[in-house]
This record gives structure tokens, C-alpha cells and sequence, in this order.
């Protein structure tokens, strides 16, 4: 199963390559991972994303909090959450297609941020499979790049009162 | 106080009531042995390799055990610590390993004698820094140190680039160590104690699997306390043999691979298994899916990450070795439970035992005009009174001395049980020698392994060090022979020793005194000579050469599936 975990851990340097030489060294995959700076500066937050059965993700978890310089870890797939990935995409945009192109951008509420006289680029946020579904509609236009952050994550707040 | 980081590490190291430190210089290292030969407070101990530093240091470690400390060049002397450094990490040892680095100016740059061995050691380390400010430098040794003895002990390496070696700083006031992220569990939580207590009241089979963590978190008092109040017998993993008295009527000897027939059969047959810091590894559990399958597993360790990591546990307790079973000793004493009926209800099973005992003992075939190596082994511990230090080498010199050397104490047998090093044991026999000045230390070695670290025998000779070796000589790669000869159809690929040194004249030539063996009439003289010589003795023992190590089970069957003598 997919699981997104989310790490608080100090801003060190070498501290990605503790966490990621974690995941290659014991045979634990990683699908996406995206790392930066939380408000106190000398802290970073890493979203990953990772798939395994209960036992594996159980292992990550534990192993990741073993690692020193590691303040917390949170499986947040467990909670109610909000996970969204970005992508920069420049699609072939000629007098055929340029307005199907907006369209299309249009209907993902996706942004154009560069405008070329054979191209258009977009910037597009949401859950991995909106952006799966806008890349698949603009395929057969013509992606000429395509830039993916990973996923980030966070946890709903509580709604009780 | 002023001070340069040079004498800064020196203070360190006397806050750390360091004494005794193993290592081999280099330009990187230049100050810092400069600073070294201006103070008598701390023995540097100049070995001939730096895996040996390490290996040494890790020895050290084992028999007081405090932390063992190494101090080695940058580059080629930070790499040939590699080993040591894994050595040390799979078997859980405290070491901190300090490394000289190029001046900080050129790291990065690919300078004469520069290796990234943060980099190199961050799998096989518990934690490492780079120190690249003066001011850090007495907080990170402070902090290696507290990281390497708790918790799940483990090696730390410090690299330090020359120019902060160099610099001055003011020397801070000791604090306590507190670290935000890194906060050990040594109490148990009550409610696991209990069901833990509660679950053992209702067993019929119960059985103790102990490992390295009761020898490293000094539980072996506590432990040995639960299994005599209830009546349960122990097994012990390689890395756990005198965690309980090998020669007590209660203990099983070693399981696993090469464990005992009555301890395999016993795990097998347990309904409750509690592993006490031990770590289920294949060595041990063979097929794991065939591992103690009727058994519920009460399993106490300090690393979280041990547990449910092979085996699914159904009682899981977080804590440490020696806090857990005084905790549980504790609870039984408290307890409603009538012990001695209980005590009673066990009879049965430990008959049972007792026949698995009688029908398949650990033994061998005794020849009149050949050595067998069990024999050496057992004579060796006749004659030691079982006090001695054993220090190994990696092969089946390691299992025989596992097997016949009824280990009673901890931090007796001093061993690579994780990933099992060649070459271990003779600089650890230097290891164990410094920490235990008055003990009898042998190092049971093999002619393979024995030739991997050879160099040490200089080291010994340079600290005067009595260091006895049984070496176990059957002209070939035993262990590897074996698995050839049992599962390759005798195709000895590589490993009969086809030139082999006169290990006799070996010794001699370093100075040392060498003995040799050829028959079993002349095993005790040889050990007598040996352990009435004040110096350095190597014993050659030439012994049966297609001795096999028995019982064994073969890799990924399980453990009922035993190949016997
Ligand atoms: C550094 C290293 N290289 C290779 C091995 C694989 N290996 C395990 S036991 C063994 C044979 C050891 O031979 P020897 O020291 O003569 O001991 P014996 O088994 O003959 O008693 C080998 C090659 C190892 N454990 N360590
Ligand atoms: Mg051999």
C-alpha cells in the first residue's frame, strides 16, 4: 500500500543522505520526496512516499526514527490529510491546438506562467492523480517538458470542538 | 582556558576517563600525535594496521565495557577502519573512531589524502560527524561518546580536518549531554512487564533465548536471577554466550547453525520463546517460517527496530536487558502465582530436555594419533579453570571454541558475530589484553584468519603483551571446506591453503615464543608451556584437516533439520 510519512528531522548537512542511503540500503523504496526548510530554520520537514506492506512501513518508520539527527515521524496516510504535487508542463501550442490547451489548463484550474509562439507553460497543483489526469489530456497535444515536485502532505486539523 | 583543538581532544578524552587508546599516525593526525607524546595521562597503544586500531578498540570496549577509542590518519587510514567500523556496528560495540581529515579549505577538492569517510561510514555507523568549526569540537566528541555507549550501543566516527585540530578555543564547562532527537527507553513499560509475567505463569515449555544485548546492557545477574527463580532453561546466540553460566544445568548452549541439537529442539517445541536482546537473526531462526512455530514471542530489546523485524512478536517490550528482567523479577516475586507448583509444572519439559540432552550431547569422534580441534578446545578450558578471555578469529575454530568453552562470565568470549571478520581476534587479543592486564587471553584462531592480521604480532611485542594463540591449523579455509564438502560435492574451490607459513617460526621471527602440536599427547604440555610463559606464545595445532562442525543446519532449513555428528 502507498503510504505518504512526513519527517521533522535537523538541518544538517549529510541528514538526506542518512535518510535516503536508510531507504537503498535496506530495500525499501521511495516513489517521490520533497525536502525543505520549516519555520525554524534549523529544521527541515521531508514529505516521502513509499509503498510496503503494514510489517515494512512499520520497519521505515522505526528506522527512521532510530536516525540521530531524526526529531519525529509520522505515517500521515494513517490520519485525515491533504497532499498536493505541482508540475510544470510546456505543451506544442500551435494555431490547431492553442486554445484546447487552454481549455484544458482551464478546466485543472491550471495556470499558464510562459507563453511562446509554439508553446504554452502551465503550472499545475494537485493530488498525484489530477496531475496524472491533466498529463494524459495533453499528451496527444505534445508535452515537450515536464517538471514534478513531489508529494507534500499534512495533516487535517482537528474539526472538533 | 586557551587551548589548541589538539590539547582540547586530549581533555576530552580524561573527561571520558580514557586511558588507553589504539591507533597509527599520519600527516592529518601530525598535531594531534604531537600532543599526544606531551602528556602521560593517556597510553597510546601503535598498531601496524588501522583495522587492527579499531578491532582493538572494539575488544576493549567489549571486556570493560566502557566506550574503545581509535585514532587514525585521513584517507588510506580512515578507510582501512572500515572494517573494524562495520565489525563493530553489526555487533553493537561502543567505539568512538577519530579520524584525521585534509584541512577544511580543501575538502572537497580531492587533496592529497582526502576520502569522504562520513560518506564512506554512514551505513556502518550509529552516527558520524564532521567537525569544521573549533567550537563544535569538544560538544561533538562529548556528544559521540554519549551517542556511542546508549542506548543500542554502537561505533561513532569524528573526522577532523587539520586546520580545526590547529586553531584555539576556550575550553567549555562539562555538561550533561541532551540531545532533542535521541533519547534511549531503558524502563519498561509496566502493562508489557506484566502481560509479558502473566503470559510466562501459563506456559508449559517456556524457553530463554538471550543475545549480545544482555552481555552489553549487563542484565546477565538479573537474567540469571529469573531463570533459576521459574525454572526455564536458556539458550544463547553467539553473541550471548556467558550472558548465562554455560555449565548450569539450566542452559541449552548456543541454537542456531551450529547450536546445540537440545536447544533447537527446545526453541522448536517452546510454547513462549523470550528473546532477551537478541535479534532473530537468520544465523539463528534458519527457515523462519518454521522458527518456534507453536511459541508465543515476549521479545525485550532496546532498538525498536529489532523487534518485529523478523518475526512477528506478540509481546513486545522496549527496554533495557537488565531494567526489563528486574522488573520481571520483581513482578514474580510480587506475584499470586505459586511458584513452586509452577516450578513443578515445568518438570516434565526439562525431562524432556534432558533426554533431547542424552540422546544427541555436543560431541565428536576422538582419534589416539590425530588432533581434534574440539579436544584443544576443551583442554584449553580444563586448563583455564574456564577464566580465561577467549578472543576468535571468524570460521570453524569460532564454532568449536562457541561450543566447547562453556562460557560462565560475560564478556568472556570475544568475537565478530555479525559479520563474522576474519582477522578479528588477534587484535582484539590486544584489546582484551590492555583492559584486563592480569587475565589469561587466547585468542582460538585459524591458519586463514590468522594470516589477515599477522602484522599485530608486532604491536603485541612492543607492549609486552602475554597473548596466548590456539591456532587450530588444518590447512584450509575450514568453513568454507565444509559447506564445499557438504554441499558442492568436495569441490574445493580456493580454499586449501596450498602455502601456508611456518607459523612457529613466524612467531619467532617477531620475537614471540612458538609451540607446536602434532598429536594429542602433546596438547596439555603445549598448553602448559604456553600459559607459564610470560610472553607471547603462538600454539600450533596441527588438527584433523576434514573436521567438520556439528551439529549444523544447513542455510534457509529449519532448525529441527539438523545434520549431526
Ligand atoms: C574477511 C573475511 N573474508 C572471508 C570470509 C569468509 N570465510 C568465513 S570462514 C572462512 C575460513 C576461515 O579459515 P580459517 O581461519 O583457517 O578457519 P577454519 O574455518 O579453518 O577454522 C572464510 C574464508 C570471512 N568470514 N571474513
Ligand atoms: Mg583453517
Amino acid at each position: 500500500m502507498k503510504h505518504t510519512i512526513s519527517v521533522l528531522l535537523q538541518n544538517k548537512p549529510g541528514v538526506l543522505s542518512r535518510v535516503t542511503g536508510l531507504f537503498s540500503g535496506r530495500g525499501f523504496n521511495i516513489e517521490s520526496l520533497s525536502v525543505a526548510q520549516t519555520i525554524e530554520k534549523d529544521i527541515s520537514c521531508l514529505t516521502l512516499v513509499t509503498r510496503g506492506d503494514n510489517a515494512i512501513i512499520e520497519q521505515i518508520t522505526k528506522q527512521l526514527h532510530k536516525l540521530i539527527d531524526v526529531i519525529k515521524v509520522t505515517d500521515i496516510s494513517d490520519t485525515d490529510y491533504v497532499e498536493r504535487e505541482m508540475a510544470l508542463i510546456r505543451i506544442k501550442a500551435e494555431a490547431a491546438t492553442r486554445a484546447e490547451v487552454l481549455r484544458i489548463a482551464d478546466i485543472f484550474r491550471a495556470r499558464v506562467v510562459d507563453v511562446s509562439q509554439k508553446s504554452y507553460s502551465i503550472e499545475v497543483t494537485g493530488s498525484h492523480g489530477k496531475i496524472a489526469a491533466v498529463t494524459e489530456l495533453l499528451k496527444p497535444i505534445g508535452i515537450q517538458e515536464i517538471v514534478r515536485t513531489g508529494s507534500i502532505a499534512m495533516t487535517r486539523a482537528s474539526k472538533k470542538y | 582556558m586557551k587551548m589548541t583543538g589538539t590539547q582540547a581532544f586530549m581533555k576530552c578524552l580524561e573527561e571520558e576517563n580514557v586511558q588507553t587508546i589504539f591507533g597509527f599516525p599520519g600527516g592529518s593526525v601530525i598535531d594531534l600525535y604531537d600532543t599526544i607524546l606531551q602528556q602521560d595521562k593517556i597510553h597510546h597503544v601503535l598498531v601496524r594496521h588501522e583495522q587492527a586500531a579499531v578491532h582493538a578498540a572494539d575488544a576493549f570496549a567489549r571486556v570493560t565495557g566502557g566506550v574503545g577509542v581509535a585514532l587514525v590518519t585521513s584517507g588510506p587510514g580512515a578507510t582501512n577502519t572500515v572494517t573494524g567500523i562495520a565489525t563493530a556496528y553489526l555487533d553493537s560495540i561502543p567505539i568512538v573512531v577519530f579520524t584525521g581529515q585534509v584541512p577544511t579549505a580543501l575538502i572537497g577538492n580531492d587533496a592529497f589524502q582526502e576520502v569522504d569517510i562520513v560518506g564512506i561510514t554512514r551505513p556502518c555507523t550509529k552516527h558520524n560527524y564532521l567537525v569544521k568549526d573549533v567550537k563544535d569540537l569538544v560538544p561533538t566528541i562529548r556528544e559521540a561518546f554519549h551517542v556511542a555507549r546508549s542506548g543500542r550501543p554502537g561505533p561513532v566516527l569524528v573526522d577532523l580536518p587539520k586546520d580545526v585540530m590547529n586553531s584555539m578555543i576556550n575550553f567549555p564547562d562539562k555538561k550533561p549531554v541532551e540531545m532533542r532527537t535521541y533519547k534511549p527507553t531503558y524502563e519498561p513499560h509496566p502493562g508489557q512487564i506484566e502481560k509479558a509475567c502473566k503470559t510466562i505463569m501459563k506456559a508449559k515449555r517456556p524457553v530463554l533465548y538471550i543475545g549480545g544485548g544482555v552481555i552489553l546492557g549487563n542484565a546477565h545477574k538479573e537474567l540469571t536471577e529469573f531463570a533459576r527463580k521459574l525454572d526455564i532453561p536458556v539458550t544463547m546466540t553467539l553473541m550471548g554466550l556467558g550472558g548465562y553460566p554455560g555449565t548450569d544445568p539450566l542452559s541449552l548452549g548456543m541454537l542456531g547453525m551450529h547450536g546445540t541439537y537440545f536447544a533447537n529442539m527446545a526453541v522448536a517445541k517452546s510454547d513462549v520463546l523470550i528473546a532477551v536482546g537478541a535479534r532473530f537473526d537468520d544465523r539463528v531462526t534458519g527457515k523462519i517460517d518454521e522458527f518456534a512455530p507453536g511459541a508465543k514471542i515476549i521479545h525485550i530489546d532496546i532498538d525498536p527496530t529489532s523487534i518485529s523485524k523478523n518475526v512477528d512478536v506478540d509481546i513486545p517490550i522496549v527496554a533495557g536487558c537488565k531494567q526489563a528482567m528486574a522488573q520481571m523479577n520483581k513482578w514474580v516475586d510480587a506475584c499470586d502465582y505459586d511458584i513452586d507448583a509452577k516450578k513443578a509444572e515445568f518438570i516434565p519439559w526439562l525431562d524432556q530436555i534432558k533426554e533431547w540432552k542424552n540422546k544427541h550431547p555436543l560431541g565428536y569422534v576422538d582419534e589416539t594419533d590425530i588432533i581434534k580441534p574440539q579436544f584443544v578446545i576443551q583442554k584449553l578450558h580444563e586448563m583455564t579453570q574456564g577464566d580465561a578471555i577467549i578472543t576468535t578469529e571468524v570460521g570453524q575454530h569460532q564454532m568449536w571454541a562457541a561450543q566447547f568453552y562453556h562460557f560462565n562470565n560475560p564478556r568472556t568470549l570475544i568475537t565478530s558475530g555479525g559479520l563474522g571478520t576474519m582477522g578479528y581476534g588477534f587484535p582484539a587479543a590486544i584489546g582484551a589484553q590492555m583492559a584486563a592486564p592480569g587475565r589469561t587471553v587466547i585468542d582460538v584462531a585459524g591458519d586463514g584468519s590468522m594470516q589477515m592480521n599477522i602484522q599485530e604480532f608486532a604491536t603485541v611485542m612492543q607492549e609486552k603483551l602475554p597473548i596466548k594463540i590456539a591456532l587450530l591449523n588444518n590447512g584450509y579455509l575450514g568453513m568454507v571446506r565444509q559447506w564445499q564438502e557438504l554441499f558442492y560435492d568436495k569441490r574445493y574451490s580456493a580454499t586449501p591453503m596450498e602455502v601456508v607459513p611456518d607459523f612457529v617460526k613466524l612467531a619467532e621471527a617477531y620475537g614471540a615464543v612458538g609451540l607446536r602440536a602434532t598429536k594429542p599427547s602433546e596438547v596439555e604440555p603445549v598448553i602448559k608451556e604456553a600459559l607459564a610463559t610470560d610472553t607471547c606464545v603462538l600454539m600450533d595445532f596441527v588438527i584433523a584437516r576434514e573436521e567438520g562442525v556439528f551439529p549444523m543446519v544447513p542455510a534457509g532449513k529449519a532448525t529441527t533439520d539438523m545434520l549431526l555428528v
